[in-house]
C-alpha cells in the first residue's frame, strides 16, 4: 500500500482541492440558511 | 505498471468528478424549466426563497443523476456517449457515487421543505424517486416505453417551481408537466435514432431497437402532433396570454414540420448522415427553452394573476 512520492503528492493535492471545495459548499450553506432565516422571519 | 492501475482507484476522486455525476448539462434544462415555473406562477415568493427552491430542484436533479450513474456504471462503460463518465473511467468508486447521490437528494428535499414548503418538497422527493428508482432501476431496462415513462421525471421541475410559489397544485402546473411529458419521447427518440447502435450493444430496449426504426419514426410524429394543441392549451384555458399562445403554436408548428421528414424517411444505409434526426433533436432543446421563456415573458407582459 506504499505510495511513491509522486503518488503521495497527487494524493495530497486531490485531498486538498476536495477539502477546499467542500469548505466552500459549507460556507455557502451557512450563508443560505442565514438568508433563509431572515426571509422567513421577515414574512411573518 | 501494475502500481499505476491500482493507485488509480485508490486516489480520492476530484471534486470535478462529483460535479460530473450531477449531469450538469441536463441540469441546465431542469434549472431553467423549474425557474420558469416559479416565475410564471401567480403570486409572490421572496427572492431568497425562490433562489432556494431552484437550488433544491437542481440539487435534487443532481442527486438523481448521480444515483442513475451509480446504478448504470456498467452500461455506461459500454456506450461511446457515456464511457467518459467518472465511474466507467474508474475515477471514483461506486459507493462514493451512491452516497453522494443519496446525500444530495435528501438534503434537497429537507431544505425545500424547511425553507419553501412541504408540498413542493414532497413533489421533489417523488420526482427523485421516479427518476432514480421507477425509471432507472425498474423500467428503463425492461420496456421500450421507458422514455415515455422517464419523460415524467424531467417534467417535474416546472411543477415544483410553480408549487413553491402557490403552495397548491392547479391545472396550469399540471399542463406544464404534460407538455414536457409529451415533448420527451420525440426529443429522445430523435437522438436514439442516430445513436441506436450504442443502446443495442448494452441491451437497453430503446424503441428503435425493439420496435424498429419505422415504428419509432411514426411515434415521433404522433407525439409531435399531440404536442401542438397541448402546448397551446394554457392559452385556451386562460392560464397564459397570447404572447405565450402564439409562441407555442409557432414553436410546436416548427417542431411538427421538422418531425415530418423524420417520420416519412428511411435510413439510406450505414453511411446515412441522419441530418433530419439531428436537426429535430437540436431544435427540440431550443423548443423547450423558447417555450418556457415565452411563458415567463407572457406573464411579465400581461402580468397579474390570470386563472391558475
Amino acid at each position: 500500500m506504499s505510495m511513491t512520492p509522486e503518488e503521495e503528492a497527487e494524493f495530497r493535492r486531490r485531498q486538498r482541492s476536495r477539502n477546499i471545495a467542500l469548505g466552500l459548499v459549507l460556507v455557502g450553506f451557512v450563508l443560505l440558511f442565514y438568508f433563509i432565516t431572515i426571509a422567513r422571519i421577515g414574512s411573518h | 505498471m501494475e502500481v499505476s492501475t491500482t493507485t488509480a482507484t485508490r486516489l480520492p476522486a476530484e471534486w470535478q468528478d462529483f460535479f460530473a455525476l450531477t449531469k450538469p448539462r441536463v441540469m441546465s434544462l431542469v434549472v431553467f424549466t423549474g425557474l420558469c415555473g416559479l416565475l410564471a406562477a401567480p403570486g409572490h415568493i421572496h427572492p431568497v426563497l425562490g433562489f432556494t427552491a431552484v437550488l433544491c430542484i437542481a440539487m435534487g436533479a443532481g442527486g438523481a443523476g448521480a444515483l442513475n450513474q451509480w446504478w448504470e456504471a456498467d452500461l455506461d462503460a459500454g456506450m461511446k456517449r457515456t464511457a467518459g463518465r467518472p465511474l466507467p473511467q474508474g475515477k471514483m468508486d461506486r459507493t462514493s457515487a451512491r452516497d453522494f447521490g443519496v446525500a444530495l437528494s435528501v438534503a434537497s428535499v429537507l431544505i425545500m421543505g424547511l425553507a419553501v414548503g412541504w408540498l413542493a418538497a414532497a413533489i421533489l422527493a417523488l420526482s427523485i424517486f421516479y427518476y432514480a428508482v421507477i425509471y432507472t432501476i425498474w423500467l428503463k431496462p425492461r420496456t421500450p416505453q421507458n422514455i415515455v415513462i422517464g419523460g415524467g421525471a424531467g417534467a417535474f421541475p416546472p411543477l415544483i417551481g410553480w408549487v413553491a410559489v402557490t403552495g397548491e397544485i392547479t391545472w396550469m402546473p399540471v399542463l406544464l408537466f404534460a407538455i414536457i411529458f409529451m415533448w420527451t419521447p420525440p426529443h429522445f427518440w430523435a437522438l436514439a435514432l442516430f445513436v441506436k447502435t450504442d443502446y443495442a450493444k448494452v441491451g437497453i430496449p430503446m424503441m428503435p431497437v425493439v420496435a424498429g426504426e419505422d415504428a419509432t419514426r411514426r411515434q415521433i410524429l404522433v407525439y409531435s402532433i399531440l404536442l401542438l394543441p397541448l402546448s397551446a392549451t394554457p392559452w385556451f384555458i386562460g392560464g397564459a396570454g397570447p404572447v405565450y399562445g402564439i409562441a407555442a403554436l409557432v414553436l410546436s408548428g416548427a417542431f411538427l414540420l421538422l418531425s415530418l421528414p423524420v417520420a416519412f424517411r428511411k435510413r439510406t444505409g450505414a453511411e446515412d448522415a441522419m441530418k433530419p434526426e439531428k436537426r429535430l433533436f437540436g431544435f427540440s432543446v431550443l423548443y423547450l427553452f423558447a417555450l418556457f421563456a415565452a411563458l415567463v415573458a407572457d406573464r411579465l407582459i400581461w402580468g397579474q394573476g390570470m386563472a391558475s
